[in-house]
């Protein structure tokens, strides 16, 4: 192969400070689920990365189970933006303080 | 050496997933989103990994991204050009990503990973169909029940009732 581990691993350190940023900064909650979003991939991509230069099956077979798993993480999520909204007419993480209890 | 496909991806990705988190308007970060996802997927590829990029496809571009899409076309309109952000937050949160980058990279870079490579064949998806039969089926099942039961979850939280009732009076 040409492309080299580390150069995998690069590129998934790299969508990892991404998506550590956009949940730090960001106060949008669909923003934030972006950012989710972009972590679970890096991850993947390590997983299946690591897979690939050890050899074996395992990598490809976990990131498998993370993306369906992530999946039903994004359902709920949005469906809990769509309840959020619907309380607080925003989608501003500021505004739902209350749900602190 | 990284070949030219592999920076390509690099750019294609990296590049959309700033652009997904700092875009103006939701609708384009979201579709820059399915870029950072669709950049994954070809790295699987490069990776000889057929199976998981067509699944990550299918999943996260076909569905999730869509499905992002749509949940964004149901916020108001003012909401989906308005960027809520606080300035000095920005400025931390960059630092904050900048020190990650670099510390990780350089543990990454100091390790032992930059000599491992490999010239063996890849592995066949084959043999990820008959590991799931045959050692993580448990797991398998586990997870279709997981995916059922939030797909449920998301169904009955998502409900307006008061929807109904209107329709009824009406």
């Amino acid at each position: 192969m040409t492309n080299e581990l580390v150069d995998f691993t690069l590129v998934s350190v790299a969508l990892l400070a991404i998506g550590i940023y956009g949940l730090a900064v960001k106060r949008n909650f669909i923003r934030m689920l972006f950012a989710v979003e972009i972590i679970i991939n890096a991850a993947n991509l390590n997983l299946v990365a690591f897979g690939r230069f050890l050899p074996h099956a395992g990598g490809q077979t976990l990131a498998l189970f993370s993306i369906a798993i992530a999946a039903a993480e994004v359902a709920v999520g949005l469906s809990l933006i769509i309840v959020a909204y619907r309380m607080y007419q925003n989608v501003d993480i500021a505004d739902f303080r209350s749900l602190k209890g | 050496m990284a070949d030219a496909a592999f920076l390509a991806l690099t750019v294609i990705t990296i590049g959309s997933a700033i652009a997904a988190l700092e875009m103006r308007s939701l609708i384009y970060g979201s579709i820059a989103l399915m870029g950072t996802l669709g950049g994954i997927a070809g790295f699987f590829f490069l990776l000889d990994a057929p199976f998981v990029a067509l699944f990550q496809l299918a999943v996260y571009v076909g569905s999730i991204a869509v499905l992002i899409l749509f949940t964004v076309m149901l916020v108001k309109r003012e909401l989906i050009f308005k960027k809520i952000e606080d300035r000095r937050r920005k400025f931390a949160g960059i630092g904050l990503m900048l020190i990650i980058m670099v510390s990780l990279g350089a543990v990454f870079l100091d390790s032992g990973i930059k000599t491992i490579t490999t010239d063996e064949p890849p592995v066949d998806f084959r043999d990820i169909g008959t590991d799931f039969v045959i050692y993580y089926w448990p797991a398998l099942i586990l997870m279709g029940l997981i995916l059922a039961g939030s797909v449920t979850g998301a169904l009955i939280l998502a409900r307006r009732e008061d929807v109904e009732n209107d329709q009824r009076v009406s």
